[in-house]
């Protein structure tokens, strides 16, 4: 309360200093009929106090808009503020007509404030718009003094809409050679109404013009399209790569078939899920970075819990694949139980830190959001690191001796036991990574997993056994495909699409992508 | 004949059919009240687990006999219940919601006529043609290339969890012409016949009944054979026979299509008794249950498969009746018990030394460098 009504004693002094220094600088002759009683009149004066643009008459148009301009008795107008109204002084009364007009002005001078962010919102908000002759020609003093990169262009846009109408037809063909290359498909209807109009009294230039500004237009927007389809074909393959990076190593590596892997990425999401619960409890004011704490406890909890299973279960069962498959389908049964009865049937929230939210905007109207850029990333992170550790470490080298040859590997002193539990370890850890992730973009469930679990073996099917690299490639190319087709045949349809080119494909080539070379028979 | 089974187990089979015989009797010809009245939710229930039991058989000559673990023989349940469905949708007749000769779902999307492959479908005999073949087809075609390429193990299985994920999607949706994801339901009559009726329930559980029996025959008949031996020598090691000069090809393409005929046969007789189906049915979850029928009941015996089903699904309705958020503990639990401990299943801890003696199915290692 304080604050707003020191705030309004502050303007109120200010526009004083201004009201004098406008009715210095602006003719009482324009002023003068603001006050009269004929409509046309003072219309035509409130666009002809617009067309000086200087601060001073958008402070008058201010005031006029607020009520704030007066006719003192002696037959002058000045603007003050309210409470310090000259005695005897009556408001001049703004009816919707005139206020559509200061309005109209205020938005034409706004081109011209000092802050570019507000220039260019009043630029695109005239777009699309009848522009008034005062409008034009403010734009027109506009456009030549803007320096500003991302103003320039949209006024540029504004004026050749307005001279799309101009009775010369090489302005026309011009303005729309213009419109052609700034515009968007906002403007294929004005184009389009002009292709029309200009049929039926053909001028084969202004014709042309039309048509290549349309046919710009429309290659633009397939470019965004494309750009957006592309980046989301991305986003979708990092998230199968995250989710089938683990599975890579206890499948592919280890040939374990753990069909509880979805139930591990599950186990990382809920761990992101706590982790969050307690950041917003115990420490409200660093909530942004529970990302962060949580990524380190998802790969703790599921290589726990994954560790567990191989001692527990998994190791009693080596060198019987099938046998495998129904005791871990068993396994990941009890756990979504489990978390079914500990958190509920109902999905939990997890909520994008603030650093998440949000996009960036490229090539004009496309919108690349922040949560899967970070995703991006994080996947190629993660992948490099899984690289690191199995071709740069001592670890790296024992899991892979004790999986291409785990008698030799024995003999010469690699504890094999030890080494399985921890390769499964990093396998699920890794799906608890991955968990983070999908906890970040949609809804964290009990059957978080089982929605991952048919393409994440997919991936690692299709890119071939025991090659990273293969993995890899093979979730760019179904996250990419799968987003070229989604528009072309719908969501569903794209799946069925790729499962059934999978299937298709294994027949041909039943060891994958990138094939282990060997000599074995089967 | 008499060579199918062992004396004792002729008596045994012949005893359970007969007492499964006498329910629908015995619920057809005592008043409700007397001691000797069998419950209609009993006949229902028994009858939709005769089908399960179906499904398992035809599971156990894939699996059990020749070392080919299906993920995907819920995709063939539930297109025989599809088959079927169809010509139940077409009895309804005018008498559905909207009082239109095109089922419900297809007035809601506004469709104006029938789809093309619903053509004839108003005729039983056509639909039931359909049952066998198109499932059939699908099989005969997936397993043609899957087994030329000689894909077996768990890659076999996972594309057959593909295949049935990949077709309940289709299935889900719309425009594929079955009802989406309600399936059909609300059937009328069959045959004129009102499904409702005590007489028409007792007569389709005596036709699963009698379609159970001759496919116990039918799979005894072959694993006893020397198509068995040969099916058999395929799962032990199929190497082995390639090199002995056998082209396994046809065995497996032939053994693999007639499960998938008797499992088809097994959701047709299915859906006239529960009333509905829908894509769920064919959601990878179920075609793996169907695995854990056969194995908690042991597998590669065929009357495991049987026990199997009535065992697991006995427990699953006193489960999910008694304590419903403990069924999928249980489930799971089984799964890993059964594999870790009970590899011959039930029947194996009680069967004579002689029958404990057949080689158990047993995986090779596969070499993964």
């Amino acid at each position: 309360m304080m604050y707003s009504a020191v705030r309004r004693l502050l303007a109120g002094m200010a526009f004083c200093l201004l009201a004098g220094a406008a009715q210095a600088a602006i003719a009482p002759a324009l002023l003068q009929p603001l006050a009269g009683d004929d409509p046309d009149a003072r219309v035509a004066a409130v666009a002809a106090i617009g067309a000086l643009g200087t601060p001073e008459a958008a402070a008058v148009l201010r005031a006029l808009k607020d009520e704030s301009l007066y006719l003192t008795p002696d037959g002058q107008v000045v603007g003050v503020a309210p409470a310090a109204a000259p005695e005897g002084a009556a408001a001049i009364v703004v009816n919707n007509r005139l206020r559509a007009a200061v309005e109209a002005a205020l938005s034409g001078m706004d081109l011209l404030a000092p802050e570019p962010a507000q220039r260019l919102a009043a630029a695109r908000a005239l777009v699309g718009q009848e522009l008034s002759a005062g409008q034009l020609e403010l734009a027109q003093r506009a456009l030549k003094t803007e320096q500003n990169a991302e103003v320039r262009p949209a006024l540029q846009l504004l004026l050749a809409l307005a001279s799309l109408q101009s009775p010369q037809a090489g302005e026309r063909a011009a303005a729309a050679r213009q419109v052609g290359e700034l515009g968007g498909s906002a403007q294929r209807p004005a184009l389009q109404a002009m292709l029309e109009q200009v049929t039926s009294a053909p001028d084969e230039a202004v014709r042309l013009a039309v048509t290549d500004a349309l046919k710009a237009i429309d290659a633009r927007q397939a470019r965004t399209e494309l750009v957006g389809n592309l980046f989301y074909g991305v986003s979708l393959a990092s998230v199968l790569l995250l989710a089938a990076l683990g599975l890579a190593i206890t499948f592919g590596l280890m040939g374990i078939i753990n069909m509880a892997h979805g139930e591990l990425l599950m186990i990382g999401a809920y761990t992101t899920y706590l982790v969050q619960s307690l950041f917003r409890h115990y420490l409200p004011q660093a909530v942004d970075l529970y990302l962060l704490a949580a990524l380190p406890a998802a790969f703790a909890g599921a290589a726990l819990v994954g560790m567990a299973l191989e001692r527990s279960v998994i190791r009693w069962l080596y060198g019987r694949p099938l046998e495998t498959l129904l005791a871990t389908w068993g396994i990941s049964l009890v756990l979504m139980q489990t978390v079914r009865t500990l958190f509920g049937a109902q999905n939990v929230e997890v909520a994008n830190p603030a650093w998440m939210s949000g996009g960036v905007t490229v090539l004009g109207s496309l919108v690349l959001p922040y949560n899967r850029i970070a995703i991006i990333v994080f996947a190629v992170l993660v992948t490099a690191g899984v690289w690191l550790l199995l071709n740069g470490t001592r670890l790296g080298l024992f899991v892979r001796a004790v999986m291409q040859n785990r008698r030799m590997a024995g003999c010469v002193g690699v504890p094999t036991g030890r080494i399985d539990m921890l390769t499964f370890g990093l396998g699920s850890g890794i799906a608890g990574l991955g968990g983070v992730a999908l906890s970040q973009l949609g809804n964290v469930g009990p059957d978080l997993g089982q929605s991952y679990i048919i393409d994440s073996f997919m991936v690692v099917v299709l890119g071939g056994v025991g090659q990273l690299a293969g993995t890899v490639i093979a979730a760019l190319g179904l996250g990419e495909v799968n987003k070229l087709l989604e528009p072309v045949t719908g969501a569903v349809l794209a799946k069925i699409a790729i499962l059934a080119f999978i299937i298709i494909f294994i027949q041909r080539r039943p060891q994958g992508l990138f094939a282990v070379k060997g000599r074995s028979v089967e | 004949m008499n060579k199918l089974f062992s004396r004792r187990t002729w008596c045994i089979v012949a005893g359970l059919v007969l007492l499964a015989a006498l329910l629908p009797a015995c619920n057809l010809a005592f008043p409700p009240g007397h001691t000797l009245h069998v419950p209609d939710y009993l006949i229902g229930l028994t009858g939709k687990f005769m089908c399960y039991a179906l499904a398992a058989l035809a599971l156990d000559l894939v699996w059990g006999y020749t070392g080919i673990l299906s993920l995907g023989h819920g995709l063939f349940f539930a297109l025989g219940g599809y088959a079927h469905g169809m010509y139940l949708m077409r009895a309804i007749g005018h008498d559905g919601v909207y009082q239109s000769a095109l089922p419900d779902f297809m007035v809601f999307l506004d469709w104006k006529e029938f789809p093309w492959y619903w053509a004839m479908t108003d005729s039983f005999w056509y639909c039931l043609a359909l049952v066998v073949l198109v499932p059939g087809a699908l099989a005969f075609v997936f397993g043609y290339f899957a087994f030329r390429s000689r894909i077996k193990g768990v890659y076999f299985s996972i594309i057959t969890q593909a295949l049935t994920y990949a077709c309940m999607l289709l299935f889900f949706r719309n425009d594929t012409g079955f009802g989406g994801n309600n399936g059909f339901t609300d059937f009328k009559r069959i045959l004129g016949y009102s499904i409702t009726a005590p007489g028409t329930k007792a007569v389709l559980y005596l036709a699963t009944l009698a379609c159970l029996v001759g496919a116990l025959l039918l799979c005894r008949w072959i694993v006893t054979s020397r198509l068995g031996r040969v099916l058999q020598a395929v799962r032990d090691s199929e190497a082995r026979l390639m090199f002995i000069g056998y082209n396994p090809l046809w065995f497996k393409l032939f053994v693999w299509t007639l499960s998938a005929v008797l499992c088809a046969v097994a959701g047709a007789l299915y859906v006239p008794q529960v009333g509905i189906i829908n894509p769920s049915e064919m959601s990878p979850a179920n075609s793996i249950e169907m695995v854990v029928w056969v194995a908690v009941g042991g597998r590669g015996t065929l009357l495991g498969a049987i026990l199997g089903a009535f065992t697991v699904n006995g427990l699953k309705s006193w489960f999910t009746a008694a304590f419903p958020d403990l069924w999928l503990f249980a489930l799971g639990l089984l799964f890993i018990l059964v594999t870790l401990l009970m590899q011959k299943g039930m029947l194996g801890l009680r069967l004579p030394r002689r029958a404990q003696r057949a080689p158990a199915p047993k995986q090779e290692l596969e070499e993964v460098a």
